[in-house]
């Protein structure tokens, strides 16, 4: 058996037999990762030193009987969450070099819970993109078909995941960049609500809207994540002080008498037929198993696009200001004055797209066009936060595609960025109204590519969806 | 020509007296190694987070209930964007939209009587990195960077470079008596950004003005101001127009210099900063930090002259610095009723000269309270003479202790027992015939040189004043 393919659950159920230890788990991890990156190119970096350190730790510590259920696991991180001592390029060239002098509040959790940080995960240059083919590195591959995209911005988490190169991983979400790859790769996704999980020492790029979240091969295993992730943290002023429940508890209750509110503004036009066929698919199987259906409408769905694209260029546009050469980071050689330094350093460091979402922040927040552009988005934002509040009123979570279409191919989508923006229609709006999210596998097409299908939850209601995903998981698998 | 009337408005930054810097846990010492209090937050690494420090919005509220503003119950932080070394973010934190504080004024001296300058508002910001130029390079020392700062900014009330002079130490002195600031100009605790503009008497609009910046003294900001008028008026003397720039001020130049103009002005793009959720005060919050405020020196002063019967003057005098207003009032409470005005002489003369002679402030001394109230009793009581306790108070001030202990020891309590008072006048008077004859040949003076002479022949610990009155007796008796 090849232990690399295991999930969080089944790999610390044999760690906790002794079947194998963690620095034997971890090795196979990193043999995988040798075997298998060439054709799915999911990592920038590997530390194999350091994970088999971390792992050999993990294994003293449970020979000293410590337990846990991430403890000894190897966890691949998207490689904008800085971990100590090991690199953080955000799949830019303007970050080649940095090391990272500190742990984001994600990472010490999970060091803390004795996991193995196997490596560092591509992705769409700092997190921009949907397809991870913005890399400045290299572009990933669907492990599904090695000549179609993973989906992006996690695009190197979900390979890894599908791919059998990581137990698990983590990923970030702005809007959709968990939940369209793990769709894409046939994963799991969550996007926790915003505030669930600390952002500390997640590079930003929409900080309204970014959230960190689990990829996994399983609805237990991201509840598991989730757990070790969740809560409030002295460090990010908008993680409020609410109550971690117990989310693997709350997997157990089945469909049986939830409401799931179907919003008729996701189901007509716009997605591949294959897509929505998966999807009310997974609908009738909710239904078969208990889960009443009920159609809920969000009248301003249509402009959930134009707002993100408002909103998360505006903030990014300051977000990544700080990467100007000063202090860390690429900085051109020979400017000939402060000016030049920041011109020439970010021309030469930033690519295409950020370079795109910069300048469009930058004009939106521009006088004279701030209330046209920012200030009318923020507004539309609260109409689009109402919509959701109304529906959750009668449902307990929403069903709907994750993505209009299933992986596309390499270099498809690349010369279009505004299909390649519409491609977020059905992710965004949570982003927007704060809301907790997962894409769960639904099926395939007939080409064999993985659909998912998402939950939406209220906010801080993670307990609803993964309730409702493990059921339609269980029920599928059974 | 017209009469010009002169327009000035302030923006003044202050430093906040917390331990830790705005958004992070670093501290905030003054004159440490560059870069040495500083943490990836304030150096603006990839990832981090600005947390609120509850303490500089505390401060700002209570500067801004010292100064009578409204203070805002609902509050938000913006992003001002811009790109220079010294902010590590390139964007600073502060407030636009809705800033802590709202409205107030000071009220200053002014020739004409008192007036009132309007506050504008209120708002808190994190500070610039400082920079430093060397021959070949320059480098940034991060250790500034993220103090918190209030600004302060003023509506164009004021008229002349008296006046902003008046205004800026008017709020110092409120700001240090809060203990919100130690407004030390030395370590840019407090710094002024100054508009001006001038127009012609009668003209209802403001001239065109120009913004002023790197004002580091209160010389200097009379200077910048004195020179910018100058400079102003000479342009509209000559048909010149003003135009609207920002200005640095060069002190060794000792003039102002166009930084930028109206059309390079920056564009800050400011927007909500995401990372803070706005800042919510309940009014039981705004209510007990309201509690913890120290009366206006202005109160404080006319409440002395109330309470202890003290000149209006030595009122003013002592209350124009906190510790000395402290100090005086213990020293009070310590002393039997009716003694305020001995207590303010003694600090007024005594204290202040050697306080004037050191250079030390008074909590730098180790006199205390309770000793200057000890030394007044003393001397009311008649345990010691004038003389003895100037000597005394000399000696507490440099060395501290209680005057009792002193007295005590060295045996210097006063003579008064007529016995042997009366034995020292004998003495004296059987020593100084030639004064008596003066006397009586109507020489009233001689009566003096015989206490003081018996004041000699007790080592100085007479009561003079018993003296005079024997000397008075037995002259009397001759006669
Ligand atoms: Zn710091």
């Amino acid at each position: 058996m090849d232990i690399s393919t295991l999930t969080i659950c089944d790999a610390a159920a044999e760690l906790r037999k002794k079947t194998f230890s963690s620095v034997e788990l971890t090795q196979a991890v990193l043999d995988a990762i040798n075997k298998k990156d060439a054709d799915l190119n999911a990592y920038l970096s590997v530390d194999a030193e350091g994970a088999l350190l971390q792992a050999e730790a993990a294994d003293a510590a449970r020979s000293a009987g410590r337990d846990g259920d991430l403890l000894g696991i190897p966890v691949a991180v998207k490689d904008l969450i800085n971990v100590a001592g090991q690199p953080c390029t955000c799949a830019s060239k303007q970050l080649v070099g940095y090391v990272s002098p500190y742990d984001a509040t994600v990472s010490a959790k999970l060091r803390q819970a004795g996991v193995v940080f196997a490596g560092r995960t591509n992705m769409d240059e700092f997190a921009m993109g949907s397809s991870t083919e913005n890399s400045a590195f290299k572009v990933t591959r669907n492990p599904h078909d090695l000549t179609r995209v993973p989906g992006g911005s996690s695009g190197g988490s979900a390979a890894a995941v599908a791919g059998g190169e990581a137990i698990a991983a983590l990923g970030t979400d702005t809007g959709g960049s968990i939940r369209q790859p793990a769709s894409f790769c046939g994963c799991v996704g969550l996007k926790p609500s915003y505030g669930r999980v600390s952002r500390y020492g997640v590079t930003a790029f929409a900080s309204s809207l970014d959230q960190v979240g689990p990829m996994t091969k399983t609805v237990e295993d991201a509840a598991v994540l989730l757990q070790a992730l969740a809560g409030r943290d002295a460090h990010d002023g908008t993680t409020p002080d609410v109550p971690v429940p117990d989310y693997r508890a709350a997997l157990r209750g089945g469909l049986k008498g939830m409401k799931i509110g179907l919003p008729k503004e996701y189901y007509i036009g716009g997605a591949d037929h294959e897509v929505m066929a998966c999807v009310r698919k997974a609908v009738d199987a909710c239904a078969a198993a208990g889960a009443e259906i009920v159609e809920v409408s969000l009248p301003h769905t249509e402009y959930a696009i134009a707002v993100y694209y408002i909103v998360a260029t505006a903030e990014a546009s300051a977000n990544l200001a700080r990467f100007d050469g000063v202090r860390y980071g690429h900085r051109t050689a020979n400017p000939g004055s402060v000016f030049d330094l920041y011109a020439k350093s970010r021309a030469e460091g930033l690519g295409t797209e950020v370079k795109r979402r910069i300048i469009l922040g930058t004009y939106v927040l521009s006088s004279g066009y701030y209330d046209a552009y920012y200030g009318r988005a923020q507004k539309v934002r609260t109409l689009i936060r109402k919509d959701f509040a109304e529906a959750f009123k009668t449902c307990d979570a929403l069903l709907t595609p994750v993505a209009p279409t299933a992986a596309y191919r390499i270099g498809e989508a690349c010369d279009d960025p505004l299909k390649m923006y519409l491609g977020d229609i059905f992710t965004v709006p949570a982003n927007l109204a704060g809301l907790c999210g997962i894409s769960v596998p639904c099926g395939q097409t007939a080409a064999g590519l993985p659909v998912g299908m998402q939950l939406l939850g209220p906010a801080f209601g993670e307990g609803s969806i993964l309730r409702a995903a493990y059921a339609y998981e269980q029920g599928v698998r059974a | 020509m017209s009469k010009y009337l002169i327009t000035i408005g302030l923006e003044t930054h202050v430093q906040l007296k917390t331990n830790t810097k705005m958004f992070c846990g670093c501290s905030l010492k003054f004159g440490e190694e560059p870069n040495t209090n500083v943490c990836p937050v304030c150096l603006g690494y990839p990832g981090a987070l600005p947390v609120m420090n509850r303490e500089a919005v505390k401060l700002t509220v209570m500067s801004g209930l010292m100064l009578g503003c409204e203070i805002s119950r609902l509050s938000t932080f913006d992003r001002k964007n811009y790109f220079y070394p010294d902010m590590s973010k390139d964007y600073q934190i502060s407030q636009q939209a809705r800033p802590l504080c709202l409205g107030g004024g000071v009220t200053i001296q002014t020739p004409a009587g008192p007036k009132r300058v309007r506050i504008n508002h209120i708002h808190l910001e994190e500070d610039a990195a400082k920079i430093n130029h060397y021959a070949r390079f320059s480098g940034v020392d991060f250790n500034r960077c993220g103090t918190p700062l209030m600004e302060i900014v003023s509506e164009p009330d004021l008229s002349s470079p008296d006046e902003a002079l008046a205004y800026v130490q008017a709020l110092k002195q409120i700001l240090v008596y809060a203990g919100v600031s130690d407004c030390n100009l030395e370590e840019g605790n407090l710094r002024c950004d100054v508009n001006i503009s001038v127009r012609p008497e009668g003209q209802e609009q403001l001239g065109t003005r120009a913004e002023i910046k790197n004002m580091n003294t209160f010389k200097g900001i009379y200077a910048a101001l004195e020179y910018e008028i100058a400079r102003q008026l000479a342009t509209v003397a000559r048909g010149g127009v003003i135009v609207q720039e920002t200005r640095r001020w060069e002190p060794d130049l000792g003039e102002t210099q166009s930084m930028r103009s109206k059309e390079n002005a920056h564009d800050y793009r400011y927007f909500p900063e995401p990372d803070l959720v706005p800042v919510a005060l309940a009014s039981e919050q705004i209510a007990a930090w309201k509690a913890l405020l120290p009366e206006l020196p202005s109160a404080r002063r006319e409440r002395m002259v109330a309470e202890y019967g003290i000149p209006e003057y030595d009122a003013g005098v002592l209350a124009d610095a906190k510790e000395n207003a402290d100090f005086f009032e213990a020293a009070v409470r310590l002393c039997s009723p009716g003694l305020g005005k001995t207590v303010s002489n003694w600090f007024m003369t005594e204290v202040m000269r050697q306080l004037s002679v050191t250079g030390k402030t008074i909590s730098e001394c180790p006199l205390t309270p309770a000793a200057l109230a000890e030394l007044v009793e003393l001397v009311d009581k008649r345990v010691i003479n004038g003389p003895t306790a100037k000597e005394l108070s000399a000696e507490l001030f440099e060395n501290g202790g209680m005057p009792g202990v002193l007295v005590a020891k060295r045996g210097l309590g006063q003579v008064s027992d007529s016995g042997a008072l009366e034995g020292f006048v004998e003495q004296a008077i059987a020593a100084n015939a030639k004064s008596v004859e003066d006397y009586r040949a109507g020489k009233k003076a001689a009566a003096g040189f015989l206490v003081g002479q018996v004041m000699k022949l007790s080592k100085g610990k007479a009561d003079p004043q018993r003296v005079g009155i024997l000397v008075a007796e037995k002259l009397a008796r001759l006669a």
